[in-house]
């Protein structure tokens, strides 16, 4: 048998799911974010601690997230915008899951390339039409997988990755939001 | 054999009119007993099922105690007290094959829906003419799900139907039935301890199948072409609305990659069996349509939903089983049968030991096996 490596400690996952099992206060977990108003629209957020296992936890350095907005909205484009950024969570969520899932399944991947298209009407945000939404009215992602595995494995490799995602599940089912002033 | 309702009680008060058995007359069959008629590939009715089953209970004598209602199970130093409607009885071992799907299951957030909204389990439904007219959301593509999505849209109502993860199969496949196809490539019989995700397998989802006179395929895109609208699983219902997940094309799909692999198998097992020759060729069947845009929400407050019909799955009720033997989640803890307390037994739970395990035909080896075990222990304690 050849042994694969897309560098996921799969072991370490299948470990976990049992020992979660039985605990299920330990697998609680907490991640947050921090964010600072700088000039206009543009916001800095940071993300350095967050809590689980029973404990803080810390990532090993601070990472720091601008957003602003692009100069067709008028604003200076100091970053990306803030509804980019669920691109990014998407994108990555569901490479992630691929490499992970691929990894458990034995499949050696060479290259996972993904693009991410997300549609916005932005007559929502705008208060220009009030039947329109302010979100994303569609998102689609597409894939670009380079494997030792038939198509339809590699279609299942996704399908997985999606049954599996964490943002995936955000972005798709309803979520309690609740937004206080401290 | 202890009965609160009568042989064959779930048949009789706990199944919609309509419904004919999954299983086709030939695989229908329990101990020495199977079909003799005309149409081994059909599939019974509920008064043929219960005809059947009250057959077999007189030839083969089975000493069953009707209107019988259990309503406590204790242990005691040598064995167990049950308590029933007709007094108390002392033994040293008991089997409980008191079903897997005595009640409906159904999501929290039922209390939620408004009250202008009328609510069905497949418990209280019989038919179509109970509903109001006008349109129905049927919740759950399992078996139940999507054949009284069919029902439903056949009696002249619109239907939407709320589809989470599914199990699609075909009816028939190179001209047999599915469930023969299963039976002789041994997906039934694979046993409880060769299944890689037990726990998975035993919440495994009915399949999409319907037994109907015609034999037809009743999947996602049989429903869509009869004008079914699909929209993705029920999530929550926030201010009246109901809210379905945006995840639907991933359900099909994963529904549909599991069917090719399935299909894979069979055309594998006829070829390793030399029997190409007795089947029609290889068919596959087209993905399923991915509606333009499917609706993630519904104003339950508007009128347009007069009705919502929970095909939600079913669950064993364990209320009258004084042992601690029900793990959180109200399932009974056993391994293949042998309950976790001496001299308690189970039959007729998901996967107990087989794959068919809760099939009227499944039960059989599981019996043979589960029985074995309890009058080892009865030998040894004598
Ligand atoms: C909608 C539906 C369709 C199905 N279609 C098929 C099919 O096509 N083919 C197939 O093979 N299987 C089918 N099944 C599965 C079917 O339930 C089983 O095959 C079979 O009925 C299981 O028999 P059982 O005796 O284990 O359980 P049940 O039929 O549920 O019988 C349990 C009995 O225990 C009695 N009982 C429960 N609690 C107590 C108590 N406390 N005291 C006294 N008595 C009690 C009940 O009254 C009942 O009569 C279907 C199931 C459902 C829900």
């Amino acid at each position: 048998m050849t042994t694969i490596d897309n560098g996921v400690n799969v072991q370490a996952l299948l470990d976990a799911r049992e020992v979660l099992k039985g605990a299920p206060e330990a697998a609680q977990f907490t991640w947050r974010a921090s964010s600072r108003w700088q000039n206009g629209v543009h916001s800095t957020t940071t993300i350095q601690n967050f809590f689980g296992l029973g404990q803080e936890q810390s990532h090993k350095r601070e990472t720091v997230f601008t957003a602003d907005h692009p100069e067709v909205f008028a604003a200076e484009d100091n970053g990306i915008t803030p509804i980019e950024y669920l691109l990014v969570g998407l994108a990555s969520c569901l490479t992630a899951g691929v490499a992970s899932v691929a990894q458990n399944r034995g499949i050696q991947l060479r290259s996972v390339e993904s693009t991410v298209e997300g549609d916005h009407d932005i007559r929502g945000i705008l208060g220009a039409d009030s039947d329109v939404r302010n979100g994303f009215n569609d998102i689609k992602v597409t894939f670009t997988i380079d494997a030792d595995a038939s198509q339809e494995d590699i279609e299942a490799l996704v399908a997985q990755s999606q049954k599996r995602s964490a943002v995936f599940d955000a972005l798709t089912n309803p979520t309690n939001v609740t937004v206080e002033v401290a | 054999m202890l009965e609160r309702g009568e042989v064959a009680n779930s048949w009789r008060h706990e199944r919609w009119d309509s419904l004919r058995l999954l299983t086709p007359n030939w695989q229908s069959r329990l101990p020495g007993h199977r079909y003799d008629g005309p149409d081994p590939d059909g599939y019974m009715t509920m008064g043929e099922v219960i005809e059947f089953i009250e057959h077999f209970a007189a030839v083969s004598r089975s000493p069953v105690r009707t209107g019988t209602n259990v309503t406590s199970v204790r242990r005691t130093d040598d064995g167990y007290r049950v308590t029933t409607s007709h007094g108390e009885i002392g033994c040293r071992a008991v089997a409980i094959a008191s079903g897997a799907c005595n009640q409906p299951t159904v999501p929290q957030f039922t209390d939620a829906v408004p009250a202008s909204v009328v609510q069905l389990t497949p418990f209280d439904y019989n038919g179509p003419a109970q509903l109001p007219d006008g349109a129905v959301l049927v919740v759950g593509a399992s078996a139940t799900g999507v054949q009284l999505a069919a029902e439903l849209k056949a009696s002249g109502r619109p239907v939407t139907l709320s589809v989470g993860e599914h199990v699609r199969l075909p009816r028939t496949y190179r001209g047999r039935d599915v469930l023969w196809w299963m039976d002789a490539a041994g997906v039934w019989d694979q046993r409880h301890d060769e299944v890689d995700d037990l726990t998975r397998a035993r919440r495994l989802p009915s399949p999409q199948l319907i037994g109907s006179p015609e034999r037809s395929t009743l999947d996602l895109n049989a429903l869509a072409a009869m004008g079914v609208e699909l929209v993705g699983r029920w999530a929550a219902v926030r201010d009246g609305r109901a809210l379905f997940s945006g995840g639907l094309r991933n359900v099909f799909s994963l529904a549909d990659l599991k069917m090719r692999r399935l299909l894979d198998t069979f055309d594998d097992w006829a070829r390793a069996h030399g029997c190409e020759a007795e089947v029609d060729p290889p068919e596959r069947f087209s993905s399923t349509h991915v509606p333009e845009s499917a609706r993630w929400q519904i104003d339950l407050r508007s009128g347009e939903i007069r009705a919502i019909v929970w095909a939600t799955g079913f669950r064993p009720d364990y209320r009258w089983l004084d042992v601690p033997v029900v793990d959180a989640k109200g399932r009974l803890r056993h391994e293949g049968g042998v309950v976790d307390s001496p001299g308690l037994y189970a039959l007729g739970l998901p996967v107990l030991r087989r794959r068919k395990s809760t099939f009227i035909y499944g039960v059989e080896d599981d019996a043979r096996e589960v029985i074995d075990h309890l009058a080892g222990y009865l030998a040894a304690r004598r």
